[in-house]
């Protein structure tokens, strides 16, 4: 591997609370290289968090701590807030979870897309709005000046998505963390989608962290995968073994999916073990 | 116990408009469980919304159990019907917590035994007690979108539209939820319409589906037809293709990033 981007030692993100605090991250360490690597896991496993954590974006009064938290040489644990906000505005970037939570709700799709570009890149306003109109076609919206024009709420779930996709992409980022960017898109336009992450890795040399929760996209997509439970990493593996995983929550988590070649009456489902978390 | 019959819903923006919806027909039997799945911005939302009566539409039938679907409906007609949207985040309010959430129905509706059925409600979506009095921004995206799911079934409605319900959820997850909502239907009589991008979903959970595309429906089949690849429209043949998950070798249509 080239490289490391991004190294992570021991990463732990804790939320205090008025009873017990919730630990959203125990002690992860991981590197990224210029390569796809999946995150998958239960809900609630401490994926988003951990993406959060690497953008500096984790909510008051969540405390993040680290050994090591680096970013081409760059030591992201004593990053001010004007560091953070350098580095989100063109290196790193994420696609968030929620699109219509994330995007600005009295804003047009075209203004807010054109907004990176004339803040980030410097364009003029018609330089903005062309790349703007090229990157929504990228993304294989139908009717790029249409959707232009529109506010969120009048976007359906999968064009939300792919207009924070855009959004994102129009910066070039080096770095992208994609949290659940194609969990509302048809499986065609999902497939395009992907597609176009695939080329930014492979030829622009991009590093993508791809968090999700479809088992065959991840394995059939990425290179390698982390694997959370609780907070936890609990295994790592490449991403054509995961339906050969070890660790028993990857196994039960490969056996839940419902299949369109085996038809059961009950899907099975995952008897969580507390000695995972040990 | 669903009837809908020449559906169309049109939205205007500025000067243009946008045919959401263009001619759609189905018919739901009473207990049955019906698939919609379809390219994003097809309007699958939209035919559910407009069967809630959220949207305005016309059509010549569209009725639930015997009644026209209206826009301003009464608390009774409320209790029929239960639509889990999409986007959790929008329609969970910011300010209630998880208690406060579930309880409103019930509330409503002068229920009895509120904080049982409250407990209940959250034990069957697979959420923690801890999880009770949590407000929407201190939850991940599954369980907030678990709250919704156990909002709509709080009262037991007989009629359910679902919209993507298990997307943002892991498959653990998803498969404890699948197994409820097949459970619910044994236990009493169950109308679902079920909206989902995966087929390995709709397949396990409906007796026939719907293919939609451009605000059009392309064809309806049955889940065993879905299972085996028996369908007539070339789009089905490419979802079902594509389902089978992603291949690095290039489409024809690449656009290339500048
Ligand atoms: N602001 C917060 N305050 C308290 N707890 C929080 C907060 N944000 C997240 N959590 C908790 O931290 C844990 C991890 O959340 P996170 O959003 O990272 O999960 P996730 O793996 O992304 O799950 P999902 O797949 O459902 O999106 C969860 O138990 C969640 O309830
Ligand atoms: N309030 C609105 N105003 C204007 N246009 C709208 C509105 N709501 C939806 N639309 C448009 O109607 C079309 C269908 O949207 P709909 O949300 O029904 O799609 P969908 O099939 O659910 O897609 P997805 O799978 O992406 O959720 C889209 O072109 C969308 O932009
Ligand atoms: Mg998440
Ligand atoms: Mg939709």
């Amino acid at each position: 591997m080239t490289d490391p981007l991004l190294t992570v030692e021991d990463l732990n993100v804790t939320f205090p609370g008025r009873e017990t605090a919730v630990r959203a991250v125990r002690n992860a360490s991981f590197t990224l290289g210029r390569e796809r690597l999946g995150i998958v896991g239960e809900s609630g496993s401490g994926k988003s968090t951990t993406g959060r954590a690497l953008l500096g974006l984790v909510p008051r009064p969540g405390i993040v701590t680290a050994k090591t938290m680096s970013y081409a040489g760059q030591n992201l644990l004593q990053c001010t807030e004007r560091d953070w906000q350098r580095l989100r505005g063109r290196r790193m970037s994420m696609v968030m979870q929620d699109p219509k939570y994330s995007l600005n709700p009295v804003k047009t799709v075209g203004a807010q897309i054109g907004e990176t570009c004339l803040l980030h890149l410097g364009m003029t306003r018609k330089q903005a709005a062309a790349r703007t109109l090229a990157m929504l076609e990228a993304v294989r919206i139908r009717d790029p000046e249409l959707t232009y024009q529109l506010y969120p709420h009048q976007l359906s779930g999968g064009m939300g998505q792919r207009v924070m996709i855009a959004m994102m992409l129009v910066a070039e980022p080096d770095f992208l963390i994609a949290d659940e960017p194609t969990s509302a898109l048809d499986v065609t336009v999902q497939n395009e989608v992907l597609r176009i992450l695939d080329d930014l890795v492979s030829e622009r040399g991009m590093g993508l962290i791809f968090i999700s929760h479809n088992l065959t996209v991840v394995s059939s997509f990425c290179d390698r995968v982390l694997i959370m439970y609780g907070g936890k990493i609990v295994e790592e593996c490449a991403a054509r073994d995961l339906q050969n995983a070890r660790h028993p929550y990857t196994r039960a988590l490969v056996a839940a999916a419902p299949s369109l070649d085996i038809q059961r009456t009950e899907l099975a489902t995952v008897t969580r073990d507390p000695e995972w978390l040990k | 116990m669903i009837a809908v019959d020449d559906l169309n819903v049109t939205f205007h923006n500025g000067g243009r408009s946008i045919h959401a919806v263009q001619g759609i027909s189905f018919n739901v039997a009473a207990g049955e469980t019906f698939g919609i799945v379809g390219e994003s911005g097809s309007g699958k939302s939209t035919v559910l919304k407009a069967i809630a009566g959220l949207v305005p539409s016309t059509s010549s039938v569209l009725e639930v159990d015997g009644r026209p679907a209206a826009r301003r409906r009464s608390r009774a007609e409320r209790r029929l019907l239960q639509l889990v949207f999409q986007d959790p985040y929008a329609s969970l309010h910011p300010r209630q917590t998880v208690d406060g959430i579930l309880r409103e129905p019930l509330v409503i509706h002068g229920v009895a035994d509120i904080d049982d059925k409250v407990m209940a409600a959250i034990a069957d979506v697979g959420l923690l007690p801890m999880h009770r009095f949590r407000y929407p921004h201190q939850l991940s995206g599954g369980q907030r979108q678990r709250v919704a799911i156990a909002r709509a079934l709080i009262l037991r409605p007989p009629v359910l539209l679902l919209d993507e319900p298990t997307s943002a959820l892991d498959v653990s997850i998803q498969a404890e939820i699948l197994n409820l909502l097949a459970n619910l239907r044994q236990s009493y009589s169950l109308t679902c319409i079920l909206v989902s991008h995966d087929l390995a979903v709709v397949a396990h959970l409906c007796n026939r589906i719907a293919i939609m595309q451009l605000g059009k429906l392309v064809e309806i089949i049955s889940a065993a037809d879905l299972r085996s690849g028996t369908v007539t429209a070339d789009y089905t043949r490419e979802l079902i293709a594509a389902s089978r998950g992603f291949t690095r070798a290039p489409s024809q249509n690449q656009v290339v990033l500048s």
